[in-house]
């Protein structure tokens, strides 16, 4: 069968280096991934087209890139899930991060935010002479986030760090929720309260992103909505993140329904006045483009909350 | 273009399991220490290390002698036995430390340490995360890294080693991949663990970075290569491109059937079955593809009775790989696979301390010089490495290289070399950039490598297609200085990579063709039909290699080292 790579490319050591797109047709074999045909490219036509690539099965992390507008590995994709006969695949480097040459992106802002959040363990005093003992339910459930290969993939198609830098991310959050999950680390109070500062946990808008990009399956908002509840058990101090979550939880409760104008005065506090009219010119605008319910009565409780409360009931119940 | 130099006691080169560990060994002495890595260390070829890790913990009723025999018996006793005696003393200890720096062993229902079943042991003792133990140990030894603040030089690119007027190893010439800067990095000791040379095979279960640099640019520097005839070929890769099915899937049950839905195991090892050793289940499958009792050349590995639960919890990434690569659901249906190039028993000669020269001066190597891991050949493995042995190597060994290579770094004075050490070095790179082409391919050239060696040098290896391999392979040699690459660029040129990981992978497939022509008999992965039976009385030694520029390499013999096990038939 037969296809057409578009891939972006940029040579920095061009007079006036500015990305381009490059079109190859290939002849592909239906088990070939994007990687084969690269590397098809590059071994067959053109050995200036720069990618990072080692081990062609998933583990290695090198070859995350932008398929289709969505990033991944290349290693794992397969071209004909892709483009059918004759159509053309868009290949494009990772997101969020600068790019050197071609698909090759620079990964040391990715590595940086990594190493902010501690990731080592951090057990209490020595160690015991034999290994620690740890439930094996732990262990397995550590396992699923141990997998993450540090590929970039969910970071490069985070949409907070999109338009805030300053956002740790997703990799780097679900690497501190294995730490936090792990019975054998003791800094798990300390880990937490760093994560509640701006920039950590509670800086997540749930798109999912990430959890749909994955390749390996750790779903890092899963994991970050993780930390946000061991914060709140654990008692971290109350940000406006964190009453957030606990004021919205509260009024869907009382309410069954949110009062959005609620959310933010009890979020941000009364008293703080500069927070609260700061948000009237997005108040406007939502108003403007029907955005704002219907003031009037705001927001009785619905009809039928005493189902709504019931489901609290359980969930409590269960947890 | 500005020069920069660097200034360590110890160098260590590569960034895998093995030089992780050998680094963070060092810097617990007290080393300056840094790691030098053509990829950054988590994309290192570690991560494919799936099945485990084995240890005999006395505390489970295990015995470090049982490992040891089974270690040695797996090598067709070809290992040395001080080494692997070494080894299995150490490795508990090494699994522990693991573990308290936060690896995710699997636990069994008291909360302990769990084990797994792998080929050519009678006894579980391989302790494992899931089927990505590799990946697991891997990060967290950079965790480790990251804490200790080592110092890492991440797609640094390393073309030859610097010696100093006496003879010593004082250094490394490197490049910086992303601008093409050359450096001269100065060590009192260098380590290499630059892992395998899975790449001189054409299909491999290597990763594409795993080019043999370190061998080769040892090798040139005067250190001999050793036991590079044994290449072991694992029984369960997929067809294609290669990728490797762990031998956890047999280590938990699962069967290989020929196209007549025969357990074959059952007629070449009525004991062990699929857990044999490996070079005995490779073979024993390749004689039912060619004795046309496979399926499209490759026979079946048949997972279904374990069940599609247990498939996912205790083998979820071959579960996985199954399903993406080869179209198969392993719950339902057998999955096709054959035996493929997968480890390089032999390497870097080295001593039980790491060093690559011989304080005895029964052979001569380079003094500073130590190497550990796939790229070291101690020699543990002999002919054929037993599974979940590899990982343990990189962890002992690795462990063992930096402490000692941090003693030596302490005990010897700063090296001198000139700058002008690099010029040689960047003439080369010079001259293959701007070389005008259209000359030949690098991957042309490497794929004409590859085909020959898993042709000639596999499996079933005899002296007329051994000689026919080698011709290819010198042909092969002549035609690299004129090959062309297209990009003229400095920043990021992997063209140029290319063709310098093909001149290092060249010299190593020389050295296993000519270690293989001269080991007349069929030792462990070593299996000739023109010398169909294993020769104590000639063959009870190692061949040694040493580069010579000009011509095909010197050859010596060591004997190998004997202390409790006497060579016996090797019965599975």
């Amino acid at each position: 069968m037969h296809t057409t790579l578009r891939i972006r490319r940029f040579n920095p050591e061009h007079d006036r280096p500015s990305s381009y797109y490059q079109e190859y047709d290939l002849e592909i074999d239906p088990s070939d991934s994007v990687l084969d045909g690269l590397i098809k490219i590059r071994e067959t036509i053109d050995d200036s087209l720069t990618l990072r690539c080692s081990c062609r099965g998933a583990i290695c992390g090198s070859c995350g890139m932008r398929i289709n507008g969505h990033a991944t590995l290349a290693c794992k994709t397969k071209m004909i899930s892709m483009a059918s006969e004759g159509e053309t695949i868009q290949v494009e480097p990772m997101n969020n991060m600068p790019v050197i040459k071609d698909l090759v992106t620079d990964m040391a802002p990715f590595w940086a935010k990594i190493r902010q959040i501690q990731p080592w363990l951090q057990p209490q005093g020595l160690p015991p002479t034999a290994e620690y003992t740890a439930s094996p339910e732990s262990m397995s459930h550590l396992s699923g986030v141990m997998s993450c290969i540090m590929c970039g993939v969910c970071v490069s198609d985070c949409t907070v760090l999109e338009v805030d830098k300053t956002f740790v991310g997703p990799a780097a959050l679900a690497k501190a929720y294995r730490f936090v999950a792990d019975p054998r680390d003791a800094a798990t109070s300390q880990r937490l309260n760093f994560l509640n500062q701006p920039g950590g946990m509670w800086d997540c808008t749930r798109c999912m992103e990430c959890i749909q990009v994955c390749p390996k399956g750790v779903g890092p908002m899963d994991r970050i909505m993780a930390l946000r509840a061991k914060g709140l058990a654990e008692k971290v101090p109350s940000t406006c993140g964190s009453r957030h979550a606990e004021v919205f939880t509260d009024i869907i409760k009382h309410k069954g329904i949110l009062d959005e104008p609620m959310l933010a005065i009890r979020t941000f506090g009364l008293k703080n006045i500069g927070r609260l009219l700061a948000m009237i010119p997005m108040v406007l605008q939502s108003l403007l483009k029907g955005k704002v319910p219907p003031l009037g009565p705001l927001h009785r409780p619905i009809q039928g909350i005493q189902h709504i409360q019931r489901l609290f009931k359980q969930v409590r119940i269960t947890r | 273009m500005m020069n920069s130099s660097f200034s360590y006691d110890v160098l260590v080169i590569g960034a895998g399991l093995a030089g992780m560990r050998a680094a963070i060994a060092a810097h617990n002495q007290g080393a300056s220490v840094a790691l030098l890595t053509k990829v950054h260390p988590v994309r290192s070829h570690s991560n494919a290390a799936q099945g485990g890790i084995n240890a005999a913990l006395t505390d489970r009723g295990d015995k470090w002698q049982d490992h040891a025999f089974e270690t040695v018996k797996g090598s067709d006793y070809l290992s040395d036995q001080d080494a692997v005696e070494v080894l299995a003393q150490e490795a508990g200890q090494d699994i522990i430390a693991l573990e308290h720096m936060g690896v995710i062993f699997n636990r069994n229902e008291e909360g302990h340490l769990g084990t797994r079943r792998f080929g050519g042991q009678k006894r579980a003792r391989t302790f494992f995360v899931s089927d990505f133990t590799g990946q697991a140990m891997l990060h967290v030894l950079y965790e480790q890294t990251m804490q200790a603040k080592i110092p890492v030089y991440e797609e640094w690119f390393v073309t030859s080693l610097v010696k100093d007027d006496q003879g010593r190893c004082a250094g490394v010439v490197a490049f910086e991949i992303r601008t093409g800067t050359f450096a001269l990095f100065r060590a009192r000791s260098v380590i290499m663990a630059t892992g395998g040379l899975g790449r001189v095979y054409e299909p491999s279960t290597n990763a594409l970075i795993c080019t043999g640099d370190g061998m080769a640019v040892a090798y040139r520097a005067g250190a001999p290569l050793m036991d590079m005839e044994m290449v072991q070929y694992h029984p369960t890769t997929l067809k294609g491109k290669g990728l490797l099915i762990t031998e956890a899937a047999r280590g938990e049950g699962a069967y290989l059937l020929n196209s007549k839905g025969e357990r074959f195991m059952e007629r070449y090892a009525p004991n062990m079955l699929e857990l044999a050793s490996r070079d005995v289940v490779s073979r024993a499958e390749q004689i039912e593809i060619n004795e046309g009792r496979g399926i499209k050349g490759c026979v079946l590995l048949d997972c279904r009775h374990l069940g599609r639960a247990f498939l996912q919890d205790r083998l979820g990434q071959i579960y996985a790989e199954a399903k993406t690569f080869a179209n198969i659901d392993l719950a339902e249906e057998p999955l096709p696979i054959r035996p493929g190039m997968h480890y390089q028993m032999g390497g870097i000669k080295t001593d039980t301390e790491g060093r690559c020269w011989d304080v005895q001066g029964q052979w001569t190597g380079v003094p500073g010089l130590f190497a550990a891991g796939e790229t070291a050949c101690v020699s543990l493995h002999g002919g054929n490495r037993l599974g979940a042995n590899s990982l343990l190597d990189t962890v002992v060994f690795g462990r063992r290289a930096g402490t000692y290579a941090a003693e030596y770094a302490n005990e010897i004075s700063p090296p001198t070399i000139p700058e002008s050490a690099m010029d040689a070095d960047k003439h080369l790179v010079a001259g293959i950039v701007s070389r005008k082409g259209p000359g030949e391919r690098a991957a042309a050239l490497r794929l004409e490598m590859g085909t020959t060696m898993n042709r000639y040098v596999s499996v079933f290896r005899e002296e007329e297609g051994m000689e026919t391999a080698l011709y290819h392979i010198t042909t092969l040699k002549t035609r690299w200085p004129d090959l062309t690459i297209q990009d003229k660029g400095q920043v990021f040129n992997t063209g140029l990579i290319a063709a310098l990981e093909l001149g290092f992978m060249l010299d190593c497939a020389e050295a296993i063709i000519v270690g293989a022509l001269t080991r007349q008999e069929s030792r462990g992965a070593h299996f000739r039909t023109d010398f169909l039976d294993r020769d104590d009385e000639h063959w009870l030694k190692h061949v040694l290699l040493y580069h010579r520029p000009d011509g095909p390499p010197h050859v010596e013999y060591l004997p190998v080292r004997i202390t409790q096990w006497q060579p016996q038939i090797r019965v599975y």
